[in-house]
């Protein structure tokens, strides 16, 4: 899956990919400025592919620990329904409100 | 570990030739006091959004912990599924969903809690587990518009109570092969964490929830056809009516020349069918990544070891010990899911027939009641009826006297005046009412079944009249019967 | 010649004539010889003539601080001992939750939100007696060098007000550097302590990773953030750091061990210290280096050879590589990390006909634009067909380099470096992203090894632009690099 040398690195038709996963509306301004900014970017990262990473695992965690747990009880913070809902853009019946939700939760 | 299906399921309800393939995805939620990474209550309903916590909420800065509660329980369904229980780390699974605080879901997705299990159904086929993980379940949208349906909300509202509750996500191989074992693989999987404590199993509440996957194939084939997810299947009996209506849905494709696509589908249990899913532009891209804000499980083996020893009995295990003293595999099945198995195996060591005790146990015993009888008391009851000193049906009324007063079984046969009648005194009064009924008696010589059906009952009945119902009916039935081979020979 | 900000009676805010040190001002504040309200007011009174200027701050806490304060003094008063920390001012970033405060991140997603909660250092700086004066301006959601990210508009330099204070925690350096407040706290993604400390001319301290609490840091890129204190001198710094280290149960990559003693042992000295200049990491092979810089490093290793340590050169050749694996995980994380703010829960909201629409509606306009690109970035790096070359190959690189430092430090206990290539730059001079991006190559592999840094002023350019130095340690290893530290602040 490596990106060959010849690639392009980003196309724009990429970046619009991307924002939509990302949930964001790009303009066409936008798209025209973001792709060569973040091809620059991904161009330096090429140098990733230079090093030999053979039967090199991956660090998820800079400083190793295992098996962090709490005990099972519960810890009530005082009015963080009123807050969190106050907090809120929009509130019903104590529910946060939201327009319609289309097709189904994944 | 492969199922073998037997001829006479494999064709209930699918043309002939065709086959089903059916997997299936169990979410049930964990018996925690509190949430997955959030100190905040896990527990069913409640006023919305008062079982939060800042960490579930997903606020800003805030970090999840894992719950040790949850990992110990999520090892013993490890452990009851016969998995492999291993190393495994959180990952996130990100997608937008106003359900979700975070917009993505703690999961786990690489590496597993626990990998490669099975679990035995109880009319035989063992069925293989992939995997159980851990991850946190999605709060609740209501929908709110005219009709309720999703499509023409006007809006939305969203409570959190649900959102980061454990869930075990317990994914089966393609094992299954027709309706009847998915049900019985959800019902077997059920009765599982609920003995181990694990979950409380409720379809009802949503704490148990199905998801099927489902394909079908010609009968011989080996290979794995296009296959849909059938989700929302939120009861025993839609989990058998889902998968049934969605494989004849692929048969008709299939024998129309066309073929289903890979989807996801909703059961609509009003309507009884299955329906899409909005079609998605593109595939889902969850951009899963291990999560920064958690580190890996590494269960010890000796924390496993303890864990293991404190399993209860498991159900199979259960049905396997009264089995192994001869009671049939369905009896065994009964008891243990009426939670008798304890008193059938008690009642069969103490030297009861055991064939006598699953009927009594399976047929005869308020479950609620029966745990005044004891075991010994029980035996003799069996033991009387076997040497023929009571019929079946007087055993059932003593049994039923046992349990009400707790007396032993010889003290109420004396009392109702009930004694084994001689077996020459019955035939003796057998003979007497046939030569009083002789008219009648020709007729049954002579009649075709339907006809010897209703004047055998008839003849019953006179003997049951004569002894005040104290005659055993099958004893009867079988002097009959000798003395018609006798007058027709 | 730089032209520092004053205050009206014409005084540079950079000169500290008349602030007294945190370890100062604790001891006289725990003695009753002065009042937390009296220090304060005068903190107050140079905000209130340098922050219109300056725009450290997003919110100064006025009323909050001098009821803090009074009840240090009362406490005094009363013959309890209010902490280490007793009556010492301190600003804090604004990606920290502060329970009733604002807590902005500088974004206008989060315009207005308001936390229910206290972050963990939070707690621990007012048991401790500290005297929270408000929250400090940054680049939107820590993202960037220079702190002209802020959708609230940059924060100047105290030094030139026409140059950045570096970032994202400009505005804590600034405040710190401009004697707004003794101490501040910053969080440190790639940098973004030690360079703003090294462009403002205040000591900065990243911490082993896991050594201070996350939680109530309001996420960028979460195996790389870290929260650190700003401090005038390095004495100030291992204070705060002792009072906000150690083991916290509600962040699962918390350290479980104690704070570590830093103070007592500032002036053992550097005598037989092993110290490695990294010459990836000081203008070998790399171009922006500015010479003044590389001068004051060569400077500061000749002060630690003279107070007796052991200095050579060393090479750690995927350092370099760490850059591209830095704007590859830490724009993952982030990706992840910022969906939250969707609209629903808190923060900016653009209605759109359903949900969906809504959401991108909000993030689209609650976003600036350097955001909006690691946002993208991040979801590219993580997406399907790109994750194994882009995430998966950098968090490979990372052992790589993890691995290199481990067998370094066999040979040496310290190593050293520039923080900074260059000097406080002008607003706009690195307008270009990957640019600015460049400019972190010197602070970025101890985040990505966890491993902790401090920088340390150390002279200035020939304009009077502050420099600073960094010296890096292994794992846990704050005690001798704080010790060198000490020794090169000592040496000037």
């Amino acid at each position: 899956m490596a990106p060959e040398p010849d690639d392009p690195v980003l196309t724009r038709q990429d970046v619009a990919k991307v924002a939509k996963l990302a949930l964001l509306d790009l303009s066409d301004e936008e798209l025209d400025r973001f792709t060569p900014q973040l091809a620059a970017v991904l161009e330096h990262a090429r140098d990733l592919q230079s090093f030999d990473l053979t039967g090199v695992p991956p660090t998820h965690h800079p400083f190793p620990l295992v098996n962090v747990f709490r005990p099972d009880e519960v810890e009530l913070a005082d009015d963080v329904r009123e807050e969190a809902l106050a907090a809120a853009p929009a509130v019903e019946d104590h529910q946060f409100r939201v327009p319609p939700v289309l097709g189904e939760s994944a | 570990m492969t199922a073998t299906a037997t001829p006479d399921t494999i064709d209930a309800g699918l043309p002939a030739g065709w086959e089903m393939v059916i997997g299936l995805e169990v979410h049930a939620e964990l018996a925690t006091a509190t949430k997955m990474f959030s100190p905040a209550p896990n527990r069913f309903g409640g006023d919305p959004n008062t079982n939060v916590h800042p960490v579930c909420l997903g606020l800003p800065g805030t970090l999840p912990v894992v719950n040790g509660k949850a990992i110990e329980l999520a090892i013993r369904i490890g452990l009851a599924l016969n998995c492999t229980v291993q190393r495994c780390v959180f990952a996130r699974k990100n997608y937008f969903y106003p359900d979700m605080p975070k917009d993505y879901q703690i999961s786990q997705y690489e590496e597993a809690l626990n990998v490669d299990g099975h679990l035995e159904l109880p009319s035989g086929p063992v069925i293989g587990i992939e995997r159980a993980h851990l991850e946190e379940d999605t709060g609740k949208s209501t929908h709110m518009g005219v009709s309720g349906r999703i499509h023409d909300a006007g809006y939305s509202l969203v409570d959190y109570n649900r959102a980061g509750v454990p869930l075990i996500e317990i994914v089966s191989r393609p094992d299954l092969r027709t309706p009847d074992q998915a049900r019985e693989y959800v019902d077997e999987l059920r009765s599982i964490l609920v003995t181990i404590g694990a979950s409380d199993g409720k379809m009802e509440e949503g704490s148990l929830r199905v998801d099927a996957n489902v394909s079908v194939r010609p009968v011989g084939a080996t290979e794995l056809r296009t296959r849909c997810e059938i989700k929302n299947v939120n009861s025993l009996r839609s989990v058998g009516r889902a998968i049934l209506y969605e494989a004849r849905r692929h048969v008709t494709l299939y024998e129309a020349g066309e073929r289903p696509i890979q989807e996801t589908r909703h059961w609509d249990e009003e309507a009884g069918r299955t329906r899409a899913g909005r079609s998605k532009e593109e595939a889902e891209d969850y951009r899963y990544f291990p999560d920064p804000d958690l580190v890996p499980v590494d269960p010890s083996p000796e924390w496993i070891d303890e864990i293991r020893a404190t399993l209860p009995p498991l159900p199979s295990q259960r049905r396997h010990a009264l089995m192994d003293r001869g009671a049939p595999a369905a009896g065994a099945a009964i008891a243990v899911s009426r939670d008798l198995d304890g008193l059938a195996l008690a009642a069969i060591e103490a030297g009861a027939d055991a064939e006598r005790v699953i009927t009594h146990v399976a047929n005869n015993l308020a479950v609620d009641r029966a745990e005044s009888l004891s075991p010994a008391h029980f035996a003799d009851l069996i033991r009387m009826e076997s040497a023929g000193e009571l019929t079946a049906t007087q055993a059932k009324q003593v049994l039923a006297d046992m349990v009400a007063t707790g007396r032993p079984p010889g003290d109420i046969a004396a009392e109702k005046g009930f004694q084994a009648m001689d077996s020459s005194e019955l035939e003796t009064l057998v003979n007497g009412i046939i030569d009083a009924n002789l008219d009648e008696w020709g007729r049954f010589c002579a009649g075709d079944d339907k006809a010897r059906g209703k004047l055998q009952g008839f003849f019953t009945g006179q003997v049951m009249k004569a002894t005040k119902g104290q005659a055993d009916g099958k004893a009867v039935n079988a002097l009959l019967m000798a003395r018609l081979a006798r007058d027709t020979a | 010649m730089t032209n520092p900000v004053t205050l009206p009676d014409g005084t540079p805010v950079t000169a500290r004539a008349g602030l007294a040190s945190a370890v100062e001002v604790a001891a006289a504040v725990r003695s009753g010889s002065t009042s937390a309200t009296e220090l304060l007011e005068a903190h107050l009174a140079r905000i209130e003539a340098a922050d219109g200027a300056l725009h450290a701050f997003n919110h100064v806490t006025t009323e909050r601080a001098r009821a803090d304060a009074a009840a240090v003094d009362a406490a005094v008063a009363a013959g309890q001992d209010p902490g280490p920390l007793a009556g010492v001012t301190v600003a804090l970033k604004d990606n920290l939750c502060t329970r009733g405060v604002p807590t902005t991140c500088s974004s206008r997603i989060l315009e207005g939100w308001t936390p229910p909660y206290d972050a963990t250092v939070v707690e621990r700086l007012r048991a401790a007696g500290a005297v929270v004066v408000g929250k400090t301006n940054l680049d939107e959601f820590a993202m960037g060098s220079s702190t002209e990210n802020s959708a609230f508009g940059p924060t100047r330099n105290p030094h030139d007000p026409a140059r950045v204070p570096g970032g994202s925690s400009g505005g804590s350096a600034a405040a710190v550097a401009a004697g707004l407040t003794a101490v501040a706290l910053g969080s440190d993604t790639g940098g973004s302590i030690r360079q703003p400390a090294a462009l403002c001319g205040v000591v900065g301290v990243k911490p082993t990773y896991g050594l201070v609490s996350r939680y109530g840091l309001v996420a960028f890129a979460s195996s790389l953030d870290q929260i650190g204190p700003f401090a005038p001198t390095v004495a100030d710094a291992a204070l705060v750091l002792e009072t906000i280290a150690g083991h916290d149960r509600r962040d699962s990559t918390s350290i479980p061990q104690p704070a570590p003693a830093l103070s007592a042992q500032l002036g053992d000295g550097v005598e037989g210290l092993r110290i490695g200049i990294v010459s990836e990491l000081s203008g070998q092979g790399i171009e922006g280096f500015e010479p003044e810089v590389l001068a004051r490093l060569h400077e500061a290793a000749d002060a630690l050879t003279a107070a007796g340590a052991k200095l050579d050169t060393v090479s750690v050749p995927s350092a370099v590589a760490g850059l591209s694996a830095y704007y590859m995980i830490a724009p993952a994380e982030a990706s992840s990390n910022l969906a939250r703010y969707d609209g629903v829960r808190y923060g900016l909201r653009r209605e759109g006909p359903n949900t969906a629409a809504m959401m991108a509606a909000s993030r689209t306009a609650g976003f600036g634009p350097e955001v909006k690109r690691r946002i993208m970035l991040g979801t590219y790096a993580l997406s399907a067909g790109y994750a194994d070359a882009f995430y998966g190959r950098a968090q490979r690189i990372r052992t790589l380099m993890i691995s290199e430092f481990a067998r370094v430090y066999e040979s040496f206990d310290l190593l050293l470096c520039p923080t900074s290539p260059c000097v406080a730059f002008e607003f706009g001079a690195k307008a270009d992203p990957l640019t600015m991006y460049l400019n972190d190559v010197c602070t970025i592999p101890s985040n990505l090894t966890g491993q902790p840094a401090i920088s340390v002023p150390f002279g200035t350019d020939a304009t009077g632009l502050p420099v600073g130095v960094q010296v890096m340690a292994p794992l846990l290893g704050e005690a001798a690099m704080f010790r060198a530290a000490a020794a090169l602040e000592g040496s000037r």
